[in-house]
C-alpha cells in the first residue's frame, strides 16, 4: 500500500509537530535533551497540563471556562492559609479542592439552570473569585509551609517529580472517564448536538453541570501544585493563564464547537507550550518572542484541524 | 423547442462511488420537469453539477447553446441557474426583504442601506405573486411555505430562468402546497424553466410536464407524464414491482398501554385526550402548526404542560422530563432527524447507544461488551447500511440516518413509540423498510403513534386516524372509515361548512 502522507499529515499532524519541534531543538541545544531539563519541561507543564484536562472536558461539551486561573487562586490562597494555620495536610488538599469544586459547581448551575452563556458565567466567576482571594489575603501572599504540603509541588516519587506523577493520573484518568464512562460519552453527545441528547431522555443538564465541576478540581489541583512548589500562594497568580490553558486544548485538536477531540492531544498541547518556552530560553532568545511563537502556534493547529475536517 | 439547458453525458465518480454515469438531461423553456429517484440514485450530484458546486469527470453542459463546463457557482448563479436546496439558506433574523437582496442591497450615497427602495424593490416581487407578506417582516417569524417563497423570489430577482427546487413540498401542508404549485404554474407561464425533485410522486401529475427517473448514477428514462403512472415510475425508481408499498399485517390488539386526559397547554393545545392499546397503530393528521408536533413532545417531557394526564397501563404517571418519559417505557422519533434525532458528528455506535447508556454500566461506568453485542444485533436486523459501526452519521444517507434513530430506541425496548413524520425525505425502498418496523413493534405489544403530513401513509398504515386541527382532535376515524377527502376536511377545519 501506498504511505499516504497527506492523510498522515492532516492526522497526526500536532504530534508530528511537536516530535519535529523536538528534534530541532535537540540538535539546536545540547541540554535539551537532558533528563533534567526533560524532567523540568514536563514539570512545569504540569500546571498547565491538569487544568487543561478539566478544560478538555468543558470544551468537549461545548462550553468555555474562563475562570480557570482565578479559581487557581482562590483554591491556593485558601490551601496557603489553611497550611498556615495549622490544618493537617488532608484538610489542606480537601479545603483547596473543595473551593474548585464549589466554584465548578456555581458555573455549573448558572449556565444550566440559570441558562447563560458559558462565556459570560465564566467571565463572571473569574472576577469573584479573584476578588475573593484578594479580599481573603489582603492583597498579599501568604507564605512558608510545613514539609507535608511541600510534597505535592516538590517531592519525588522513584525519582520523578510529583507534579509529573499527578499530571500523568490525571490525564490517564481523564481518559478513562472520557472513553469508558456514561459522563464522558455524554460529554462528547452534548457538544455533538445537546438537543438531540436531551430528546434521547438524558438529563444533560447534570451532566453538562459535573463538566465545570471537573474543570474546577483540576484548577484547584494545580494550585495544589503551584501553591505548594512556590511555597507561598499569592492573590495574583494564575493572571491568563485560562489563556494557556485552552491553547493547550486547542492545539491539541480538540474542537472549540465541541464533540471532538482527547485528552491525549492537550496534552501534547500542554507539552508543547512547555518546550517552546525552554527551547527559547535554552536558545537565549528574547522573552517577548515566545508570546509571538506561541500565538503563530496556536493559530497554525487550529489550521491544521481545519484541514482535517475538509479531509473528512 | 431549443432546449435552455442541455447536460449531455455526464459523469461523476467519487472515491469508492460511482455517482453518475453517462447522464443526459434537458429542460424545455417554460417546463417543469420532475426528477425522482430513490437517496443515493445521483439527483443531488447531477443537481449540484449544474450549478458549479461539483465538476463532471465527463460531459458537456450547454445553456442556451453555450458550453458552460467548469463554470463554478457564481458563473452558473449569473447565468440564470438558482438552486432551491431542501434545506433553505435563509437567515432567520433577517428581513424578508433583507433575505431576498442579500449581497445586492440597494445603497444611497456613503454607502448607506437605502431601506426605501429595497422594500419598494421586494414589495414589487411579492405583489407579482399576489401574496401578502410584509417585506419587514423577519424571516422566523412566517411559515415554511412562505420561506419557500421568499427563496423564489430572491431567485426571481436574480433573473434566474432555470430554477431548482429540492424536495419542495417536505414541509408543507395540503394548502400550503397547493399555494405553491399555482406559484411554479405561474412561474411556467412567464418562461422560467423548473427541475423539481420530490419523493411525493403523486403530486408530480399537478405541476410537471416531464419526469427523469434516475437510479444508480444512470438515466433510467425521461418521459411525459401524462404517459405513466405512479407504479410506473416506481418501477423505474427501484427496478422491481414494489407490490408492497404499505405492508398489510393483521396484528391483535391488546390492553391500552397509553391515555392521555385533557392534555392543554396555552397558544398549543387544549384538551387532547387519546389511547392506544398494544399493537395498534394510532396515526395523528393534521396541517403542519397544527400542533401535532407539540402534543407529542408534551407526552415525552420535552415541553411543559399547562393540565392534563398521562396514564401509561392504566396507572397515572408524572412525567416533568425526557428522562421521566424514557423511564416510563416512551420513546420519540423526533420530526427533524439531524437536529434532535441524531449526533451527526459521533459514529452510528455511539448514536444507537445513546439512550442505553443508563442500562450497561455499573456506577457510571459503561459495560462496552453487552453493550456491542446488543447494538451490533439491532443495527443489523434494522438493516443500517453502513461500512462499520464507527462510521460517522453524517456519511450515511437520510434513510440509513433514520434508521440509526429507530436502532437507539429498538435498543431500548419500549412500550410506546411516537414517530413524528417518519419517512419524510426518505426514499421509497426505505420507506417500507420503516413500515415494517412499525409494524414489528406493533406486533410484539408496543402501542405505536405516528405522525406524519403525507395523508397516504397516514390512510394505510394506522388502525386509527386522529385528527388535529388548532391545538384540539376534531376527529376519529377508523380504519375502514377513512378517506382522503374526509381526513383532509377536518384536517382543514373546512368539515363543518361542508356537511
Amino acid at each position: 500500500m501506498k504511505l499516504d502522507v497527506k492523510h498522515i499529515l492532516k492526522t497526526y499532524g500536532i504530534f508530528l509537530a511537536f516530535l519535529l519541534i523536538c528534534i530541532i531543538l535537540a540538535i539546536l541545544s545540547p541540554v535539551f535533551l537532558r533528563w533534567n531539563n526533560i524532567l523540568n519541561v514536563i514539570r512545569q507543564s504540569s500546571i498547565y497540563g491538569v487544568m487543561a484536562v478539566g478544560m478538555t472536558f468543558v470544551i468537549l461539551s461545548g462550553g468555555i471556562d474562563l475562570s480557570v486561573g482565578s479559581v487557581l487562586a482562590l483554591s491556593g490562597i485558601i490551601a496557603a492559609g489553611a497550611a498556615t494555620a495549622g490544618v493537617g495536610i488532608f484538610g489542606i488538599v480537601a479545603l483547596g479542592l473543595l473551593v474548585g469544586v464549589l466554584c465548578g459547581l456555581f458555573n455549573g448551575l448558572m449556565i444550566t439552570l440559570g441558562k447563560i452563556t458559558p462565556f459570560v458565567i465564566t467571565l463572571g466567576m473569574m472576577s469573584i473569585a479573584r476578588g475573593l482571594t484578594l479580599i481573603y489575603s489582603g492583597g498579599r501572599p501568604i507564605s512558608g509551609f510545613e514539609g507535608a504540603f511541600r510534597f505535592i509541588g516538590g517531592g519525588f516519587i522513584l525519582g520523578i517529580p510529583f507534579p509529573i506523577v499527578i499530571l500523568a493520573v490525571t490525564v490517564l484518568i481523564g481518559w478513562l472517564v472520557l472513553t469508558q464512562t456514561r459522563l464522558g460519552r455524554y460529554t462528547y453527545a452534548i457538544g455533538g448536538n445537546e438537543e438531540t441528547v436531551k430528546l434521547s431522555g438524558i438529563n444533560s443538564n447534570f451532566y453538562k453541570t459535573m463538566v465545570y465541576v471537573i474543570s474546577g478540581l483540576t484548577s484547584a489541583m494545580s494550585a495544589l501544585i503551584l501553591t505548594s512548589r512556590l511555597n507561598s500562594g499569592g492573590p495574583n497568580v494564575g493572571q491568563a493563564y485560562e489563556l494557556d490553558v485552552i491553547a493547550a486544548v486547542v492545539i491539541g485538536g480538540t474542537s472549540l464547537s465541541g464533540g471532538r477531540g482527547s485528552v491525549w492531544g492537550t496534552l501534547v498541547g500542554a507539552l508543547m507550550i512547555s518546550v517552546i518556552n525552554n527551547g527559547m530560553n535554552l536558545l537565549g532568545i528574547n522573552p517577548f518572542f515566545q508570546l509571538v511563537v506561541k500565538g503563530v502556534i496556536i493559530i497554525g493547529a487550529v489550521f491544521l484541524d481545519r484541514l482535517r475536517d475538509q479531509a473528512n | 423547442m431549443e432546449p435552455v439547458l442541455r447536460m449531455q453525458g455526464i459523469s461523476k465518480s467519487f472515491p469508492g462511488v460511482r455517482a453518475l454515469q453517462n447522464v443526459d438531461f434537458e429542460l424545455l423553456p417554460g417546463e417543469v420537469h420532475a426528477l425522482v429517484g430513490e437517496n443515493g440514485a445521483g439527483k443531488s450530484t447531477l443537481m449540484k453539477i449544474l450549478s458549479g458546486v461539483y465538476t463532471p469527470d465527463e460531459g458537456d453542459i450547454q445553456l442556451k447553446g453555450t458550453s458552460v463546463v467548469n463554470a463554478g457557482p457564481k458563473a452558473m448563479l449569473d447565468a440564470g441557474v438558482s438552486v432551491i436546496y431542501q434545506e433553505l439558506n435563509l437567515v432567520p433574523h433577517l428581513s424578508v426583504a433583507e433575505n431576498v437582496m442579500l449581497g445586492r442591497e440597494p445603497r444611497r450615497a456613503g454607502g448607506l442601506i437605502d431601506w426605501k427602495a429595497m422594500r419598494a424593490e421586494v414589495k414589487k416581487l411579492i405583489a407579482q405573486f399576489n401574496l401578502k407578506l410584509d417585506p419587514r417582516t423577519p424571516v422566523y417569524r412566517i411559515s415554511p411555505a412562505y420561506q419557500q417563497v421568499v427563496e423564489i423570489i430572491k431567485a426571481i430577482s436574480l433573473r434566474s430562468d432555470i430554477l431548482v427546487m429540492d424536495e419542495p413540498t417536505a414541509s408543507l401542508t395540503g394548502n400550503e402546497v397547493e399555494r405553491l404549485f399555482e406559484i411554479i404554474r405561474q412561474l411556467r407561464s412567464q418562461g422560467v424553466s423548473i427541475i423539481y425533485i420530490s419523493h411525493r410522486l403523486e403530486e408530480l401529475w399537478e405541476v410537471a410536464d416531464r419526469v427523469t427517473v434516475l437510479r444508480d448514477g444512470e438515466r433510467i428514462t425521461t418521459k411525459p407524464l401524462a404517459e405513466l403512472t405512479v407504479p410506473d415510475i416506481v418501477r423505474n425508481m427501484v427496478g422491481r414491482e414494489l407490490t408492497e408499498q404499505y405492508p398489510v399485517t393483521e396484528i391483535e390488539t391488546r390492553d391500552e398501554v397509553l391515555r392521555v386526559e385533557g392534555l392543554t397547554k396555552a397558544g398549543v393545545c387544549s384538551d387532547v385526550s387519546f389511547a392506544v392499546r398494544g399493537g395498534e397503530i394510532v396515526g395523528f393528521s393534521g396541517l403542519v402548526g397544527a400542533g401535532r408536533t407539540e402534543i407529542m413532545q408534551i407526552i415525552f417531557g420535552y415541553l411543559k404542560r399547562d393540565s392534563g394526564k398521562i396514564f401509561i397501563h392504566g396507572k397515572e404517571v408524572d412525567i416533568r422530563s425526557t428522562r421521566d418519559a424514557v423511564r416510563n417505557g416512551i420513546a420519540l422519533i423526533p420530526e427533524e432527524r439531524k437536529r434532535q434525532g441524531l449526533i451527526l458528528g459521533l459514529s452510528v455506535f455511539d448514536n444507537a447507544a445513546l439512550a442505553v447508556l443508563d442500562r450497561n454500566s455499573t456506577f457510571g461506568v459503561i459495560n462496552f461488551k453487552k453493550l456491542s453485542d446488543l447494538i451490533h444485533r439491532i443495527v443489523e436486523t434494522i438493516g443500517v447500511k453502513t461500512p462499520s459501526p464507527r462510521q460517522l452519521v453524517k456519511f450515511l444517507s437520510g434513510g440509513n440516518q433514520q434508521k440509526v434513530v429507530l436502532s437507539k430506541w429498538f435498543v431500548r425496548d419500549c412500550d410506546i413509540y411516537i414517530f413524528d413524520e417518519p419517512t419524510r425525505g426518505i426514499d421509497v425502498g426505505a420507506k417500507v423498510e420503516i413500515y415494517r418496523l412499525m409494524q414489528s413493534l406493533a406486533q410484539r405489544g408496543a402501542a405505536v403513534i405516528m405522525v406524519s403530513s403525507e395523508l397516504l401513509e397516514v390512510l394505510n398504515m394506522s388502525d386509527r386516524i386522529q385528527v388535529v386541527y388548532d391545538g384540539r382532535i376534531v376527529k376519529e376515524f377508523r380504519r375502514d372509515e377513512a378517506t382522503e377527502e374526509g381526513v383532509m376536511k377536518y384536517a382543514l377545519g373546512v368539515a363543518g361548512s361542508v356537511a
